[in-house]
């Protein structure tokens, strides 16, 4: 009996370890970017780093001013989201209020497979189909611009709002359907003025991931964001967002150089701003998780 | 007094029935022209690869190696390459994976400790691709002295893919009803017993389909190898795991961004795009059947 009872401890334990691995894993991270990214900061002042304008890595002594690669990022994140919060808001609200289950169970593999598309790929297609036309459509300097990353991170992050804000719209319980459909209104009423209110908070976490995909996202704004790290002026601006500064440069940066310190102080900046984004996305999971009817 | 009177009882006229009905029928055809959009992307961009793409994929272009500066030739060792540090990485992750979903939803339950190492899953899922390079370039690579090599690719695909293999795991040790685990205990099976001879057993082909979405994710992934394990050109196949490797998502990048031949590899691009979205979209898609099989099943 001692002997089963040491034994089951034994798998217990060891299985707890294992599971603590993510959370290790999770802290290797921060602890390795920050040893790597932090000796930037010994004789190269904080403000200049994230306020400076300039992004000249390779002169000597390096300027390393990230402001154009933050407001680059920012500026795409922004507006590929203007783009794909619509796009999957009413994907969703199609697939779950509207479509009938046949048309649904259609439409709905095809956003996964959308979801599961390499970024290569998308940023491939960025550049040689979606750059031309951009050019010749809008008679831009460039088709590798701010306007032609942000198209094609929208085709990123709506699989990802889509199917979160679907599953808060399958949360609304159908009583509340029902009450409002009962009271005479219409489908497309009781969807704006009851489901939608009653799934908002679901619907805020789905927004939060996706921004949080689209800030991260390297691929497709390394191959078409165009990579001039200047601050844009228009939607044709040519720019170079934070993780494609990484990518792009970390092969040609000098084991331990200044250089090197400072792509990965931006790594350090990129994991904070996505901690932060998955952070808010399950606060407000959390404390709006609906329980039942009563408090709606 | 009489404006606002008036106002207020013109708010209060509501819409005719028919025209709340004309308003719906115009936003539910919008709403359906919105969804057909995202099938029309999908479509559009697997038309426009297979359309440029499979003209080039012969049996030559899948068995042999690039050749004449990458001009010319085939893919086959980024093939090779796409496909040892995606099943290795699976080969890492899955058993890790699978160990933590079940302490997570056997043992822990809704401890604090599960909770933690839950936000832990969560946000490792989070983290940007670009930074698990960094990751692996500065503790795989450089403190463990691994190199630039497949050991260092594979670990950091597996940290990457670990989080999606929990939560599809736990995610299938949830559907198995505790009515099995009642009866194996009632029978006298301890604990590890049950696990091992009941709820694995039937949460395994849940736990399959996660397995297959983690290794489709590591393949197609790219910005998390470029620093850890893919080169653009090795002249010989890998022998030991400290070598480097070519990979197919590497290769697209390197073929259309670097290089003086920019258009005149178009071919190869297209075609080593067009393979690599078969391999990735394939391994999705079986992954949705069975899904959609256990789910009609339950």
């Amino acid at each position: 009996m001692r002997n089963y009872r040491f034994k089951e401890a034994v798998i217990q334990k060891s299985l707890a370890i294992t599971a603590t691995l993510s959370l290790l894993a999770l802290l290797g991270i921060v602890l390795f970017l920050f040893l790597e990214g932090l000796p930037l900061f010994s004789h190269y002042s904080f403000t200049d780093f994230f306020f400076g304008q300039l992004w000249y890595p390779t002169e000597e002594p390096g300027v390393f001013g990230i402001f154009p690669l933050f407001i680059g990022s920012i500026a795409v994140t922004v507006l590929s989201s203007a783009f794909a919060i619509p796009l999957g808001v009413f994907t969703a609200i199609y697939l779950n209020e509207i479509a009938h289950s046949n048309t649904r169970r259609i439409i709905k593999p095809f956003i996964e497979l959308l979801a599961a598309l390499p970024s290569v790929v998308l940023g491939f297609l960025g550049m040689v189909l979606l750059a031309p036309f951009l050019q010749e459509v809008f008679n831009a300097d460039t088709g590798l611009n701010l306007l032609n990353a942000a198209i094609v991170l929208t085709f990123m992050s709506v699989p990802t709002i889509c199917s979160i804000s679907e599953d808060a719209l399958h949360a609304v319980p159908g009583s509340l359907r029902e009450g409002s459909l009962a009271l005479g209104a219409t489908r497309w009423q009781t969807i704006r003025r009851v489901v939608l209110p009653a799934a908002l908070s679901g619907i805020g976490t789905a927004i939060m991931l996706g921004m949080s995909r689209a800030i991260g996202e390297t691929m497709v704004v390394l191959m078409c964001a165009g990579g001039a790290g200047i601050l844009p002026d228009s939607l044709f601006a040519p720019i170079r967002p934070m993780p494609a500064s990484i990518a792009a440069e970390m092969a040609e940066a000098p084991f331990r150089s200044d250089h090197y310190h400072a792509l990965f102080a931006i790594g350090i900046l990129l994991f904070l701003l996505t901690l932060c984004f998955n952070i808010i996305a399950s606060r407000i999971a959390e404390k709006h998780r609906q329980v039942g009817t009563s408090s709606l | 007094m009489d404006s606002t009177a008036s106002a207020s009882a013109a708010r209060m006229q509501l819409p005719s029935a028919a025209s709340r009905k004309a308003a719906e029928k115009a936003m539910f055809l919008f709403l359906r022209v919105v969804a057909c959009l995202n099938v029309a992307v999908l479509a559009g961009i697997c038309f426009y690869l297979c359309w440029n793409g499979l003209p080039v994929v012969t049996w030559e272009f899948l068995t042999e190696p690039p050749r004449n500066m990458m001009t010319e030739g085939g893919i086959f060792p980024c093939i090779i390459g796409t496909a040892i540090l995606s099943l290795g990485s699976l080969l890492i992750a899955f058993p890790l994976g699978v160990a933590s979903a079940v302490y997570l939803n056997e043992y822990a339950g809704k401890t604090r400790f599960a909770s933690i190492i839950r936000l832990g899953v969560n946000n490792l899922a989070g983290v940007p691709s670009v930074v698990f390079g960094l990751f692996g370039l500065s503790f795989f690579v450089t403190f463990l002295g691994f190199g630039v090599s497949i050991l260092s690719g594979i670990l950091t695909l597996a940290v990457l893919t670990l989080p999606v293999i929990i939560s599809t795991s736990e995610e299938a040790l949830r559907t198995v009803p505790d009515t099995y685990r009642e009866a194996s205990l009632a029978l006298g099976g301890t604990k590890s017993q049950t696990i091992a001879r009941v709820v694995l057993p039937s949460a395994i082909p849940g736990m399959l389909t996660g397995a297959i979405l983690g290794v489709a994710r590591a393949a197609g992934e790219t910005a998390a190898i470029m620093f850890t394990a893919a080169v653009f050109f090795t002249p010989r196949t890998p022998t030991s795991i400290f070598d480097s490797v070519m990979c197919l998502p590497y290769h697209i990048y390197v073929l259309c961004t670097a290089g003086t031949e920019i258009d005149k590899t178009r071919p190869l691009q297209y075609g080593t795009a067009i393979v690599l979205i078969i391999l990735v979209l394939g391994m999705n898609t079986v992954a949705l059947v069975v899904r959609d099989k256990l789910q009609r099943k339950h």
